[in-house]
């Protein structure tokens, strides 16, 4: 990690998907996003800490449930507790303040951006919905195989199964990034903002939106 | 998914007739061709309409030429200019699949005779 770009970011919960028409009266699929409203609770330096950044808090939390070493940080930034903290990588960060608030302004329609989110948990899955393999055939002789990965390796040589080979297992509820979704629209007056396409998560989860790391 | 009803409510149009399967309607749609635009009709009977809220989509299907032709419009869209009904049907389901295997006179559907005032 060097040369830390600058990018904006900002939490927020995700509220659904809905569609919009756009000005050519062609509809568009949109993932509405309540961004904000976060506050700065503290300002990385690189004399301070090695490296840049600006840490985000976002939404509410009972001030009883904050842990001690927490309440002392939030205090320290003169704001109230809030229920997440992320960390941001920017090169401009020394030109935040701590207690500023950041709302859905902070991006503007047209803006590519990477939404991260925890993906819905999908429990145990088997090879074809987990990995996409492409099962055994559903005739010609198959018995009672249909879904299953088929061969998971060689016999006496190597006389194991490689380490990482994808198999059944837990599927989703992991952190993911959906990398160059374009912002349709932004509402700052209800601090929504309306992503073109899908991001990762349930109704109601936390996404983290970010200035696109690709692309221009 | 009642949190941004708000905005959904901006993009719905206000304007649009009570219609249902059965019923035949004059869709005015917008056409852009190059810079200019006009208006085009497009004439038939309702076969189902399908989903709600600014999802909703009806599909009007007519027979061109002697070719079905089914064209399927979100209600709500901006495109289509008005929706005018021009009879309504007497028709026992809401979904009119049948018809596409129905050709000339058994594929009329009865007027619906209009019921008298309520009382």
């Amino acid at each position: 990690m060097n040369a830390t770009k600058t990018q904006k970011g900002i939490l927020g919960t995700k509220l659904g998907m809905t569609q919009v028409w756009d000005e050519n009266n062609k509809l568009v699929p949109v993932t509405v996003i309540q961004a904000g409203p976060c506050v700065v609770t503290q300002v990385r330096s690189d004399e301070a800490d090695g490296y840049v950044a600006v840490q985000l808090g976002f939404g509410a939390i009972d001030p009883r449930k904050v842990t001690k070493p927490l309440t002392g940080h939030f205090e320290k930034a003169g704001v109230t507790p809030r229920r997440h903290l992320v960390e941001l990588r920017t090169a401009d960060a020394a030109e935040y303040a701590v207690g500023q608030e950041l709302g859905a302004d902070t991006f503007e329609s047209g803006q590519q951006v990477d939404v991260t989110g925890t993906t819905k948990g999908k429990g145990f899955a088997g090879v074809m919905k987990r990995h996409g393999f492409a099962g055994v055939s559903s005739s010609h002789g198959s018995h009672r195989n249909h879904r299953k990965p088929g061969s998971i390796g060689g016999c006496a040589t190597p006389g194991r199964v490689f380490k990482g080979m994808r198999m059944a297992g837990r599927m989703g509820g992991v952190r993911q990034t959906t990398q160059n979704l374009t912002i349709h629209a932004v509402d700052a007056d209800k601090s929504l903002l309306l992503v073109k396409g899908a991001v990762p998560g349930p109704r109601g989860g936390l996404v983290l939106v970010r200035t696109a790391a690709k692309g221009a | 998914m009642q949190r941004f009803d708000e905005l959904d409510q901006a993009s719905l149009k206000s304007d649009i007739p009570a219609f249902r399967a059965g019923d035949t309607v004059k869709v005015h749609v917008k056409v852009v061709e190059g810079t200019r635009s006009r208006i085009q009709v497009f004439q038939g009977v309702v076969i189902r309409r399908h989903g709600g809220g600014v999802a909703e989509t009806f599909t009007v299907r007519k027979v061109s030429f002697g070719v079905g032709v089914e064209r399927t419009f979100p209600v709500h869209t901006p495109i289509v200019d008005k929706i005018e009904v021009v009879t309504r049907g007497d028709v026992r389901r809401a979904k009119l699949y049948y018809l596409r295997d129905l050709r000339g006179k058994a594929a009329k559907i009865k007027e619906k005779r209009e019921t008298p005032a309520a009382k």
